[in-house]
């Protein structure tokens, strides 16, 4: 599915700024794997999601997706195939335009043809878009007309979610989805995210800082410092782990102790 | 109100609404590049002046609807420049238009056969061939009739055009760039295809007054991105925002009023020379109206508190 073959990316060579973000990164992911990732701040997280997604290339190494390789592929290229949502729920869609206006953009990567492009929404696309939304259960199915901006941040990043799926991605990147929503909202989109994963066996990395969470979802999970990968479990070994152990094996593996400002050990 | 009466006559009126209806394309071509695509581009001034020449030569080989077409396309051209500059080397939006503008000015000189002024008096044009038509039925409502014709016309056509998935993908860009590349679009050919329509509808303005006046100045275009803005926000103070629909036509309205503005100035005897003077007034009001309307709303606001008597 995803493989990475030993890139690093370096921010700022030449400069007193200079920092190596990924320092000879390879990772291989099979189909239909929900890999967790955590890691102290600064560790290369969002930077490993960025050379996925193609928001930067990536001075060193190969990145394949499904057997073809998209190193040097642009970033909306890319996004034909792969969903990437950020923290910060305001990201995803666009706030001046209705509900129904961004779900008709996020579908238009199925469109095949240029032609496409001077379609109008038809109706039965907006039965389906009605659909969708209503399997969020947020009420949003009746508000279709109403600007993403009047939206809350957890409806927004549902939203960006169902906008990132509803063509079913090969990839699916989470930075921290859930990061900047109230607990109640951000387990809201927790579940919808399982849902959505699980239903369409969809391949998936997720950042995380809730511990339990890095634990208690997916198949996989990997520990991030300094630019590498410094801890990577899975099977039977991460069934039986408890957060401690985690802790403990990453101040093994890492030499350190985690260290993220943000990082939760309790359940939230 | 005799005052009124000869202050305003339907005539300055009619004039007024002509040329409001003509300039109010250049309020569409800003609508879609300063408030859908988020981009100040100063190309405006340049690209309108060309407009106006590519049509006032073409006129004079006896073409007048085909020059209309003609300026739509060097207004493309035009746009095309000031895109490429901005997504393909990377220069900042407000620099490629500057740019642009500055080397229009050359541009239209040699358009114009390397002379400051160009007239086609002898020339057919559209309101010419519009007269024999509609003169004998509506009288002098004529060329008002086909100047709103040709900007409703095209503004309905922008209406539609922005509700299409390109029209929607051009939005959003403007709206969240970041969305729009998650979506697999790329911004660089939605700025791209947003600015050559900008530049055409420009063009086309310079275009149709070209043939409306029977004349071009190299200087014609100077101003017209502020007037053109000035426009745009009277009419989204007015009208208000809300549906594309909606936001086309406060364009149109927009245009139309500052035209009246400008008329009901003229009518007072403003001498000419300081009629530059009383534009840049209007616009610097209208620019400055709605955080005037603000103040003055939380003024009242502040003195109800209070629970003193507002006054």
């Amino acid at each position: 599915m995803l493989k990475l073959n030993q890139i690093s990316k370096t921010f700022n060579p030449g400069t007193v700024n200079e920092k190596k973000a990924l320092d000879g990164i390879s990772l291989e992911l099979a189909d239909g794997d929900f890999v967790t990732i955590v890691g102290s701040n600064g560790a290369g997280k969002s930077t490993l999601f960025g050379a996925i997604a193609g928001s930067f290339y990536v001075d060193e190494g190969t990145v394949e997706l499904d057997g073809r390789d998209i190193t040097f592929e642009p970033e909306h290229i890319r996004s034909q195939s792969i969903g990437h949502l950020f923290q910060d729920p305001l990201k995803g869609t666009a706030p001046g335009m209705t509900i129904e206006e961004n779900l008709a953009i996020a579908y238009l990567r199925q469109a095949r043809s240029r032609f496409a492009f001077f379609s109008r929404i038809t109706k039965k696309e907006r039965e389906m878009f009605r659909q969708m939304l209503s399997r969020l259960g947020m009420g949003l199915e009746d508000r279709m007309k109403n600007p993403v901006g009047l939206l809350s941040g957890g409806q927004r990043q549902a939203l960006t979610l169902l906008m990132a799926t509803m063509v079913t991605p090969k990839l699916l990147l989470l930075d921290e989805h859930t990061a900047a929503l109230d607990p109640g909202t951000a387990e809201k989109v927790l579940e919808i995210t399982r849902d959505v994963v699980s239903e369409r066996n969809i391949t998936c990395l997720m950042v995380t800082h809730n511990m339990h969470q890095a634990l208690s979802m997916g198949n996989r999970t990997l520990m991030m410092d300094g630019g590498h990968i410094v801890l990577d479990i899975s099977g039977e070994e991460r069934e039986h782990m408890t957060v401690n152990d985690l802790l403990e094996r990453f101040s093994v593996s890492a030499g350190k102790a985690l260290d993220n400002d943000r990082i939760l050990t309790t359940r939230a | 109100m005799e005052l009124l009466t000869s202050i305003f006559t339907i005539g300055t009126a009619q004039t007024a609404m002509e040329l409001g209806c003509i300039y109010a394309l250049v309020a569409l071509a800003l609508f879609l590049s300063f408030s859908i695509l988020n981009i100040a581009d100063l190309s405006t001034d340049g690209c309108f002046t060309l407009g106006c020449a590519v049509c006032c030569q073409v006129s004079l080989l006896g073409h007048p609807i085909l020059g209309l077409f003609a300026a739509m396309l060097a207004g493309v051209l035009s746009g095309y420049i000031t895109a490429f500059l901005q997504t393909k080397l990377g220069v900042a939006s407000i620099l490629a238009g500057i740019i642009v503008n500055t080397g229009l000015y050359t541009v239209n000189l040699a358009v114009m056969g390397f002379s400051s002024t160009l007239s086609i008096f002898k020339s057919d044009t559209i309101f010419s061939m519009a007269k024999g038509l509609l003169e004998p039925v509506i009288g002098s409502w004529y060329k008002l009739l086909l100047a709103a014709l040709i900007v409703l016309l095209v503004g309905a056509l922008l209406t539609l055009f922005l509700k299409t998935r390109l029209g929607l993908s051009i939005r959003a860009t403007g709206d969240s760039p970041d969305m729009i590349k998650a979506s697999s679009v790329n911004p660089a050919f939605t700025i791209t295809i947003g600015l050559c329509i900008s530049g055409s509808l420009t063009a086309l303005s310079g275009a149709v007054l070209a043939q409306y006046q029977k004349s071009c100045d190299i200087n014609l275009g100077t101003g017209m991105v502020t007037i053109a803005l000035a426009s745009l926000i009277i009419g989204e103070t007015l009208v208000g925002k809300g549906g594309m629909f909606r936001r086309v036509l406060g364009a149109i309205i927009g245009s139309c009023l500052y035209r009246l503005f400008v008329a009901v100035a003229l009518r007072l005897n403003v001498p000419a020379e300081c009629m530059k003077l009383v534009s840049a007034l209007i616009v610097a009001v209208a620019i400055a109206s709605p955080a005037l309307k603000k103040y003055v709303s939380f003024q009242k606001q502040k003195i109800s508190r209070k629970g003193g008597a507002p006054c």
